[in-house]
């Protein structure tokens, strides 16, 4: 396969889940602010700017916004043009990228992606988004799932799709990580947090749905939100299809299946990270999580998974495959195609 | 006009207007070849055109039918309007024009050839060789050339039009990148599940073989020695206007679409860059530009080419269609020489004439067109797109001013013709909601390889505005599916 298409499909799914775990992220905090007794401005704060700085881009916003409220933090994350990673902005890529490998995905997998592409881009989605945002983020969450069903229903499952699953999965497993580091201010900096009062019961009921881990954590553990409990869920359970464990299990199972090494062994970098991860989330428990301190443990996962992207990155793709610059683009407009053209 | 027919009632009120009709006679009967369908016409309700009409524009959005507008890089895409009133060509009509037109490519290779090697019409004198020799598009470097196969033109989009008299005569030759075959393909598609009960009724021939029969022509161009070739169609990238053809026509060929960048020239071999590392690339079908294949032979500063192609291509590691140099075959000048070309090579009278044409460069010729500007439609001999063209009796006096002191500048670049009042077709206008007369012109795609395909039709684009004699997507041009009907209808 192509290093560019791979490069691409990579993306189109990797923006795919960011998008879909924004959605969650928003839609999951907004309706959390119901029950909220303040509504201070530092109150809100503090309720919505972990949320911008999980998402990585808290300058950008602090650059554009006076003050953290619902509305602006929405916007942001939802349609601002200059957040590449709002909704809107990692479906545009998501489709972007599907756009140059069109001959590589299905016509429904495209047609999916490309009418949710177009619903975002009309005025009556962010009419929704203000009318009723459970709508709107429903509309958007419905979306992506149809979407994850098609990747898997429709396509080929050859190199390919091992691409399109590690993009996913290397996404999920970071934004899991930073959901659950959202409210790592209420945990103390070495050491197992305490139980905790019913306002941030709901907080910490918040971030599990925020996953889709509700009803898993409470077919696990009761309907009681413990905070240890849900750190170790979302973290090191390998039967959860969106914890961190689980995700780096499929992801080293899928840049196994594009090399075709035997587990436990490795070909490349990528590999070897992807592999010495797993055994310590397999082999790692959430007491020594807590005693390294659960910010500074979510900071180095994040790292180590920024390294196995980086390596696959060198395997595989090995150039840079950016968006044209001006020159190329219009080198690329000017070709003559004999048709649109003469008359 | 009175008719017998059973014609729905948007026609009421349909008028001739004095011009060649694709559908009825002057004298307001219908055409026999358009009968069948006539008939069929009439069982759609009134509200299921709009209907399926938009539905049809939404499935070509959803599905990214689209074209990209020039020089909006934030891509913006539209859809190419697509007009549901189908055009029909009888069987006769389209055994004619197949003839001719394989009569034309068949010279057209051969006088490339002949050009690019010994030059015997120019030795002849049957073209004058400063015609030749000053073309922009003539490459002296592969003068005793071997293209592979002989062939120059793989793939060639000759546009059709019908003037007054109904007689079908070319306008242009397009031998580069001729696009627009993805639409063919599409329109029938969309057609056919909006309106199954007409094909039941009338008997079309099928077009969805065009891919395979590209693909074996690609095939047969496979360097010496390589059995099982890899063909690759090579795309200036994702903000060239006609992408989606290109990304169409790799899927429905099963090959890999590349750009520049995916392709890398080793010891004068052509690669792709893949996950498993370098593969062999034997056949490239590249809708890119001579100028911009390689940065190291044509314009430096390409940045859609791959260095050192050309250099594997002399060397016959790898071949391209078209080849390099058949821009020759589409300047407007050249045209003008088509019927002496036909003449010259197969000795034969050419079976679809050309558009009356004076050249600027000829004195006689010049003198009468700059006296005549505004009777005449002057275009310059190597653009495409509307560019460089003066449509005379719609200009201003200072357009045909300024066009008259180009001409005198550079003669060379100037052709004219008479102003030809394209054939109409019915066509449902939004707007009034009735069907109305627009112009229209043709563009089969003819296929030479082992052997001479045409898909049965081509390319049908309709000018939408009301007395618009422009086609271009770009002013208001639209689309329709072409119908080519069986021997018995």
């Amino acid at each position: 396969m192509l290093s560019r298409v791979a490069n691409c499909l990579f993306w189109l799914s990797r923006y795919l889940e960011r998008a879909d775990n924004t959605a969650r992220l928003v839609d999951v905090n907004l309706q959390l602010l119901l029950d909220q007794r303040s509504r201070d401005p530092e109150t809100l704060a503090g309720h919505w700017m972990p949320i911008v700085q999980s998402a990585g881009d808290e300058a950008l916003y602090r650059s554009l916004y006076p003050d953290a409220s619902a509305s602006n933090v929405t916007d942001f994350l939802v349609f601002h043009p200059a957040n590449a990673n709002s909704i809107l902005g990692s479906i545009t890529q998501s489709r972007e990228n599907a756009r140059m490998v069109r001959d590589q995905i299905t016509i429904e997998l495209w047609e999916e992606l490309n009418r949710l592409y177009l619903f975002l881009h009309t005025p009556r989605a962010a009419a929704l988004l203000k009318s009723s945002p459970v709508e709107f983020f429903q509309e958007v969450r419905a979306a992506s799932l149809h979407l994850q069903g098609l990747v898997d229903a429709t396509i080929l499952h050859n190199e390919g799709w091992h691409f399109l699953q590690a993009g996913k999965f290397l996404e999920r497993a970071d934004k899991t990580s930073r959901i659950l580091d959202v409210r790592h201010h209420a945990f103390p900096e070495r050491g197992a947090p305490a139980a905790t009062s019913s306002v941030s019961a709901l907080e910490w009921a918040a971030v599990l749905r925020s996953c889709s881990a509700w009803d898993a954590y409470k077919a696990v553990h009761g309907a009681e939100v413990h905070p240890a409990l849900v750190a170790e869920f979302l973290l090191l359970s390998d039967e959860f299809p969106r914890s961190v464990r689980f995700a780096v299990q499929e992801l080293d199972t899928c840049l196994r299946r594009i090399s075709g090494v035997a587990p436990g062994r490795f070909s490349n970098d990528a590999e070897k990270l992807a592999g010495r991860l797993l055994a310590e989330l397999q082999f790692g428990t959430a007491s020594e999580i807590f005693a390294t301190g659960l910010h500074r443990y979510i900071d180095e996962l994040q790292f180590k998974l920024n390294a196995i992207g980086e390596a696959l990155f060198s395997v595989y793709i090995s150039q840079q495959f950016a968006l044209p610059d001006g020159a190329q683009l219009q080198q690329q407009e000017e070709q003559q195609q004999q048709t649109q053209a003469d008359g | 006009m009175n008719r017998s027919e059973p014609l729905p009632d948007t026609f009421n009120g349909y008028a001739l207007d004095g011009f060649f009709d694709e559908m009825f006679t002057a004298q307001g009967g219908l055409r026999p070849h358009y009968q069948r369908f006539a008939s069929s016409l009439g069982t759609v309700p009134r509200d299921d055109w709009d209907h399926r009409r938009k539905a049809v524009d939404t499935l070509f959005l959803r599905q990214g039918i689209t074209f990209n507008v020039y020089g909006d890089s934030k891509g913006t895409e539209r859809i190419f309007p697509f007009d549901l009133m189908p055009r029909i060509i009888s069987a006769a009509e389209w055994e004619r024009l197949e003839a001719g037109l394989v009569q034309r490519i068949t010279a057209l290779n051969l006088f490339l050839h002949d050009i690019y090697h010994e030059q015997r019409i120019l030795k002849d004198g049957v073209i004058p060789p400063y015609y030749v020799l000053s073309a922009r598009h003539f490459r002296r470097e592969f003068v005793n050339f071997q293209v592979p196969g002989d062939i120059y033109i793989h793939i060639c989009g000759t546009d059709l039009i019908r003037g007054a008299d109904g007689e079908f005569m070319v306008l242009e030759d397009n031998a580069r990148c001729p696009s627009g075959v993805s639409y063919v393909l599409e329109n029938r598609r969309a057609m056919k599940r909006t309106f199954p009960s007409f094909f039941e009724a009338t008997r079309v021939r099928p077009v969805d073989n065009y891919p395979a029969e590209l693909l074996a022509v690609l095939q047969h161009i496979a360097p010496a020695g390589v059995s099982d070739p890899t063909v690759v169609l090579l795309t200036p990238g994702a903000y060239n206007s006609a992408y989606f053809e290109h990304t169409y026509l790799a899927r429905q060929m099963g090959i890999e679409i590349v750009e520049g960048r995916d392709l890398t020239v080793r010891n004068q071999h052509v690669f792709m860059r893949t996950t498993k590392g370098l593969r062999p690339v034997h056949v490239i079908y590249r809708r890119i530009d001579d100028d911009f294949l390689d940065p190291t032979v044509f314009r430096p500063d390409s940045a859609l080419g791959v260095p050192g192609l050309v250099h594997a291509y002399r060397a016959g590691t790898v071949s391209l269609a078209n080849s390099i140099g058949t821009g020759i075959a589409d300047d407007k000048v050249m045209y003008y020489f088509v019927p002496r070309i036909i003449k010259y090579y197969l000795d034969q009278e050419p079976l679809i004439k050309n558009v009356p044409t004076y050249l600027a460069s000829e004195e006689a010729d010049r003198k009468y067109i700059v006296e005549n500007l505004d009777q005449l439609v002057v275009k310059a001999a190597n653009e495409a797109g509307g560019y460089g063209m003066l449509m005379g009796p719609h200009a201003t006096q200072s357009e045909r001013d300024e066009f008259r002191r180009r001409i005198e500048a550079d003669p060379r670049n100037y052709i004219a013709q008479p102003m030809i009042s394209l054939s109409r077709h019915p066509t449902f206008i939004n707007d009034s909601g009735q069907v109305e007369g627009r112009h229209i012109d043709l563009r089969p795609y003819i296929l030479y390889g082992k052997k001479t395909t045409i898909i049965p039709g081509g390319l049908t684009r309709v000018a939408l505005r009301r007395g618009s004699l422009v086609v271009n997507s770009s002013q208001g041009g639209g689309s329709k599916d072409t119908w080519v009907l069986y021997g018995e209808d």
